[in-house]
């Protein structure tokens, strides 16, 4: 197993202490097959202590370890050392306040999450005797991409409608809006749209793209949302040019 | 939260993005050649003048004009807002007046021919 | 202690920090030649509306090396624009066909394949006349 050293230049930032954040470099001797939570890691247990970063599951899974490797937002525990060279920069997740060290505050993006309602909306009660909601594969398949989300932000990191204009509700929520919306058990389209319909939903977003680009899950949040463009365009056009055709 | 009205607008952007998208880049290669004037045989007043003369003829010219239009219209108030400049509703009125006008010319010079 | 930093993100030059963002100014800036040149085609709609002196009369203005420059210009932002347009129409415009989705390439394939025909009348009825 071959080692290397690496300079893992970190963004530090401590609220009690600084008025700004600063570069703080490590020097740390990295094995090949490690990703750069590794290194953090290594920092914390043997340099550093009090280093900060969120972190849990070590396998692409928790959506924790976000962060700005190289500027690229990356999940930590998914970016390998061997495709860098010696020097690492690490910084937190972009358009987020920093709370300390690598650690984000996110309440922005629960908030905007839970206010999307992403979960089922039953169409008609309906009592448990009565069985399961059937799907096909076929209906299944429409939205299945979409729940592979692990809500770790990157898409928001990457986002400069986000950063620009902080009311944006982003990529994230707006796609899980429309992954409900596209389940054939789900009956909630209507209250989603009066959120994601608005200024602040859906038309915020320029097709940058840059949020498909670094997802780690292979989510689609850019495509989703062009989606909900296009549909909720055509509720428009219904709604004021056909106004007969409503519900 | 109110429902937006951009899709107005957004819905004249995706269909004229489509459109210009497919005519845009044979016509400015048509408009290069003649200001190159690689030969005095190519557009032939006639040759055009029949074609903008027939209604389906006009009807093309009219949807992609207008299309081209809005749809640059549109993604130029965008683009102002990426550049920084944060006077959003002074941007669309300017715009969209623009590409108002040019409808409104294009309608009056069909209708003349 | 709860005393968030929030990193400065300057509006006009925000998208000069990543490659990505530069290809995506640049696609949004093509529709100022698109708007420029769609002008361009009213003016020579109105020459047209006013008879063959004045259409030719056109043709001639077209004729200078600031006209082929700019209609240079405007071909490769309208080629730039085409292709960064029909290779999202997958992302925008999913088909579903039974279970499966029809694989991008194919959508943006077809896509490639109307706009060479589409191109091809254009060149034809511009150049030749009808």
């Amino acid at each position: 197993m071959s080692e290397r050293q690496i300079q893992l230049e970190v963004l530090r930032y401590n609220p009690e202490t600084d008025s700004e954040p600063r570069y703080q470099t490590y020097s740390v001797p990295c094995m090949n097959e490690w990703v750069v939570l590794d290194a953090l890691n290594y920092v914390k247990d043997n340099l550093d202590p009090t280093l900060s970063y969120r972190w849990s599951c070590h396998m692409a899974v928790c959506g924790s370890c976000g962060m700005m490797i190289n500027g690229e937002p990356k999940l930590a525990c998914k970016a390998f050392i061997h495709e860098y060279t010696d020097q690492v920069r690490v910084e937190p997740m972009a358009n987020f306040p920093i709370e300390r060290d690598l650690v984000t505050s996110v309440e922005d993006f629960i908030a905007k999450l839970a206010c999307v309602k992403p979960y089922l909306i039953p169409k008609s009660d309906q009592p448990v005797s009565a069985g399961a909601f059937q799907q096909s594969p076929a209906e299944l398949k429409k939205f299945k991409q979409y729940t592979l989300c692990i809500n770790c932000m990157l898409c928001y990191a990457a986002c400069p409608q986000y950063g620009l204009v902080p009311e944006f509700l982003g990529p994230a929520a707006i796609s899980m809006a429309h992954r409900y919306n596209q389940d054939s058990r789900d009956g909630g389209r209507d209250q989603r749209q009066e959120v994601i319909a608005s200024d602040e939903g859906v038309w915020e977003c320029s097709f940058v793209g840059a949020c498909s680009e670094v997802c780690p899950k292979h989510v689609d949040p850019a495509g989703a949302l062009q989606q909900v463009k296009v549909a909720s365009t055509l509720d428009w056009y219904k709604e004021h040019l056909m106004p007969w055709m409503k519900k | 939260m109110a429902k937006s009205n951009k899709p107005i607008f957004w819905g004249l952007f995706a269909a004229g993005g489509t459109v210009t998208a497919f005519v845009t880049p044979a016509l400015a290669l048509v408009t290069l050649i003649a200001a190159m004037r690689y030969s005095p045989d190519m557009f032939t007043y006639d040759a055009i003048h029949v074609f903008a003369a027939h209604w389906l003829g006009k009807l093309v010219i009219f949807g992609i004009i207008l299309l081209s239009l809005w749809h640059a219209a549109h993604r130029t108030r965008v683009t102002v807002h990426d550049f920084g400049v944060r006077a959003d509703s002074l941007v669309a009125i300017v715009v969209y007046a623009l590409a108002g006008i040019g409808t409104l010319l294009t309608l009056v010079y069909l209708l003349r021919i | 202690m709860n005393k968030p930093y929030v990193r400065p993100l300057s509006k006009t030059s925000w998208f000069l920090t990543q490659p990505r963002y530069k290809r995506y100014m640049l696609r949004e800036v093509t529709c100022l030649f698109i708007f420029a040149y769609t002008f361009l085609l009213i003016w020579g709609l109105k020459r047209l509306s006013e008879g063959p002196d004045a259409f030719q009369g056109f043709l001639n203005a077209l004729h200078s090396p600031w006209s082929v420059l700019f209609n240079l210009a405007v071909l490769i932002a309208a080629v730039y624009h085409s292709t960064t347009w029909f290779n999202v129409t997958p992302q925008a415009m999913p088909i579903q066909r039974g279970e499966e989705f029809v694989p991008g390439n194919i959508i943006i394939g077809a896509h490639y394949a109307v706009w060479a025909v589409v191109s091809l009348i254009i060149l034809i009825i511009g150049i030749r006349g009808m």
